[in-house]
């Protein structure tokens, strides 16, 4: 009787393995944080857990499964469905972070600093070069799970609480909320001219991961009347705030990207809600890639001859910031104008992300002013950040 | 469910892994431990009531739409089929894509075969419009795969380029696309892909997986027009039928390149049967022959198709109940096609036409794909019988219209015979 009870132990084990191993994807094609770190090993303890409101494994992955990535961009392969998915599958996500974030390490704190007056100049970027500032970042009420998971009901009450809380802001803060269901053909028309609108997302890295569901119920957009402070409800995050001006005044446009995350949260907090936030990860969003600060400070700037330049990419490096073109991640440079941000999202407080765009971008314009003379730029080269 | 658990059981005596282990409870717990939040039958975990959660469709022009009210989606909200497949997620195809004034699509699919049943509220309407008043209630659907019952079926070859059948055919015991993990998905692919190795003759033939194929076959499925590629529609990509492509997705087809098998990709299977020239007959005698055979070769590993008395043949998508039976030709009418009249034509004899990159596509020159419009309530031997009569009437037709004499509208034939 108990080598029965024994063999079928035996039987039990191998059924199981097979069954992992059946479940398990093939990621011999795939280029993304996930493949890197997801063993069959990893994999097979984690298929049993789920966070308390019902996200597994398998649906951290499904981004990375179906979009095995490119050889030359590494996309992270995972996304979060609610605040406990970090804690749940750290199996997973801890590797993947620490990879992402240069090392970042499972026991490292993160800082938060919100204080405007800690930024060192940043109020006088040459406007001849600099067209535009801007900086972004995300917020997820605690409590709700996460666009890739969230039901239609927890949508629409995210939306609902977000714009009873921005109703009251006031001041030069005061503005709008444009449901984009409800929206008239006069307000998508007026947003689309003032470049604000959000469309339905057509990656295939955010559709397979579901955050694209029920389109276009629970979003929208709320502006302020200046159109220099702005907040999307519902697309990749719970909210994305938008700070942004003409010029180079990148201080007025972090200083007011303060003001106001502050009073948002008060408000929020006001009715008995909070920011999901802990002292490790930072501010919690639904790609591991906008941890800590989720925040990209940059500006718009014209570098047409730098950009040229065979060490652009290597002074970008060392100064932590990145390249994009003037439509965002993934779009081309139009007419030398490159939008120039921060590469880091977590380890460093937002102080510190944008006091190196400001400081950064002040070098690449006076790079640009040499080459423009014909100069050289050796003697400018910075050391790495 | 148990039972379909036990031929799972007998299909892996083979490997051994099995052969010690009782029935029952280890197997349930083999397939249970799938769908680690939702146990199996249980209510799902809800925060919100069912009026929050109801979906907004008043843009929206689809069968779900129609018939979806707040009753009935609160009704059947909190349910789930034993694989943990829910309301929610057989109606998100048609939430996310409103339809077209002029189209109406279905709107929602199915996860399992349960889900015909579990959400047959919704499910019922949703096929008594598609299928044009069919009632899953109080009637009974015929399957006739016997060829032999075919009157004629050779078409004038002067106007009849090609015919084609095609159905579809899931394995029970297994989740559908929309549904299945990646173990579910394999798991079909290597019960099927066992089956076809067994065909012989004619039939004989060979599997392409689409992750191991190398370039020149990939070309050569290409030149034969059989590759089928990643969904781009997002009625399919919304519904989750495209999940881990190109895992287990492949082409199966015989050396005469007449028999051909889809794996994996809107359905478990989409089965077809084709040539050149105007010989329906021997292509549906074909498709009948090749289809019992792999039938057969199923049931000897202890599998068996989806199917019962009610709905047929069970598919992803209700539109494909029945029969899951499209038989059509590419014709060139160059005449008729443009007479005001041909719609009309086509409509009493239950066909219909499509462009001949099939459904949703243009017609090029003077040529057009028909088949038959019905799927549910005739059988197989009916449906492509309609076909043939039609396609000859619409020949007749044409060729009428070639000596300069008038055609005439035929009288609409009846639906459910």
């Amino acid at each position: 009787m108990s080598i029965q009870r024994h063999l079928n132990a035996l039987n039990d084990t191998l059924a199981k393995r097979s069954q992992i191993r059946q479940e398990y994807p093939d990621l011999s094609q795939h280029n993304n944080h996930m493949a890197k770190v997801l063993t069959l090993e990893m994999y097979a303890n984690l298929r049993d857990k789920q966070t308390p409101s019902g996200f597994t494994v398998d649906d951290v992955i499904q981004t990375g499964v179906d979009n095995p990535g490119h050889p030359f961009i590494m996309t992270v392969g995972c996304v979060a469905g609610d605040e406990e998915t970090y804690e749940v599958f750290k199996d997973l996500l801890d590797p993947i972070i620490e990879d992402r974030h240069g090392g970042y390490k499972p026991t490292d704190k993160h800082k938060t600093d919100l204080n405007p007056d800690n930024l060192q100049g940043g109020d006088d970027l040459d406007p001849n070069y600099v067209l535009s500032s801007r900086v972004r970042t995300g917020r997820s009420i605690r409590g709700f799970c996460l666009p890739p998971h969230c039901s239609r009901g927890e949508r629409r009450a995210i939306e609902g609480l977000s714009v009873e809380a921005l109703g009251a802001l006031d001041g030069d803060l005061k503005g709008k909320y444009y449901a984009l269901k409800d929206m008239t053909e006069e307000e998508q028309q007026q947003l689309i001219d003032d470049h604000f609108l959000f469309d339905k997302p057509v990656s295939p890295l955010l559709l397979a991961s579901g955050m694209a569901r029920d389109w276009p119920d629970g979003r929208g957009i709320w502006h302020n009347d200046n159109k220099t402070f702005l907040v999307w409800v519902n697309e990749e995050d719970h909210l994305r705030v938008i700070s942004m001006q003409k010029g180079g005044n990148m201080k007025e446009v972090f200083t007011r990207f303060c003001t106001g995350l502050t009073k948002i949260e008060e408000l929020f907090k006001e009715k008995g809600h909070e920011f999901m936030w802990n002292e490790h990860l930072g501010y919690v969003l639904t790609c591991p890639s906008n941890l800590g600060t989720g925040l990209r400070g940059g500006v718009h700037v014209k570098l047409p001859n730098l950009s040229k330049h065979e060490k652009f990419g290597e002074i970008l490096k060392r100064l932590r910031l990145q390249k994009r073109g003037t439509g965002g991640v993934d779009t081309a440079a139009v007419g030398g104008i490159f939008d120039i941000s921060n590469a880091d999202r977590l380890g460093f407080s937002e102080v510190e992300l944008v006091q190196m765009v400001v400081d950064g971008v002040k070098l690449l314009v006076e790079m640009e002013k040499r080459l423009e003379a014909g100069q050289s730029i050796n003697d400018l080269m910075p050391e790495q950040k | 469910m148990a039972s379909s658990f036990a031929r799972i059981l007998s299909s892996k005596r083979k490997v051994g892994i099995w052969s010690l282990v009782g029935a029952g409870s280890l197997t349930v717990g083999f397939f249970l431990n799938r769908e680690q939040h939702v146990n199996a039958g249980a209510h799902v975990r809800r925060i919100y009531p069912a009026s929050a959660e109801y979906p907004d469709l008043r843009k929206h022009n689809n069968c779900m739409a129609s018939h979806l009210t707040p009753a009935v989606y609160a009704k059947l909200c909190d349910k789930t089929t034993p694989n943990g497949y829910t309301l929610d997620l057989a109606i998100q195809t048609g939430v996310d894509n409103p339809g077209h004034p002029f189209i109406k699509t279905v709107g929602m699919v199915a996860g399992d075969e349960e889900s015909y049943e579990v959400f047959a509220d919704i499910f019922n309407s949703v096929i008594r419009e598609r299928h044009n008043g069919y009632d899953p209630c109080n009637m009974k659907h015929p399957t006739d795969l016997d060829s032999s019952k075919i009157r004629g079926g050779q078409f004038d070859e002067k106007y009849v380029l090609s015919s084609r059948v095609r159905t579809g055919r899931s394995i029970r015991g297994l989740s559908l696309p929309p549904a299945c993990t990646r173990a579910e998905r394999r798991e079909v692919e290597r019960v099927v892909i066992d089956a076809l190795a067994g065909l012989k003759g004619d039939l004989a033939g060979k599997y392409y997986s689409l992750t191991l194929m190398n370039e020149q076959e990939q070309q050569q499925l290409i030149d034969d027009h059989f590759l089928f590629d990643k969904p781009v529609s997002p009625l399919l990509t919304c519904a989750g039928m495209a999940r881990d492509w190109p895992d287990a997705r492949g082409i199966w087809h015989n050396n005469e390149k007449t028999f051909l098998v889809w794996v994996n990709e809107e359905d478990h299977t989409r089965v077809i049967s084709m040539e050149k020239g105007g010989n329906m007959k021997r292509v549906f005698e074909r498709f009948c022959r090749g289809l019992q055979e792999v039938e057969r070769l199923i049931q000897e590993k202890g599998w068996e198709f989806m199917w019962n008395e009610r709905l047929g043949y069970i598919l992803t998508c209700p539109s494909n109940l029945g029969t899951g039976l499209r038989a059509g030709v590419h014709v060139t009418l160059p005449r008729l096609s443009k007479d005001p009249r041909f719609p009309k034509i086509l409509d009493n004899l239950r066909l219909q036409k499509r462009g001949t990159g099939g459904v949703d596509t243009a017609a090029v020159g003077n040529t057009f794909d028909i088949s038959n419009l019905d799927r549910l309530g005739q059988s197989e031997v009916q449906l492509v019988q309609t076909v043939i009569d039609g396609v000859n009437y619409l020949i007749e037709c044409e060729k009428k219209l070639e000596r300069g004499q008038d055609v005439k509208i035929p009288a609409p034939i009846s639906q459910f015979k």
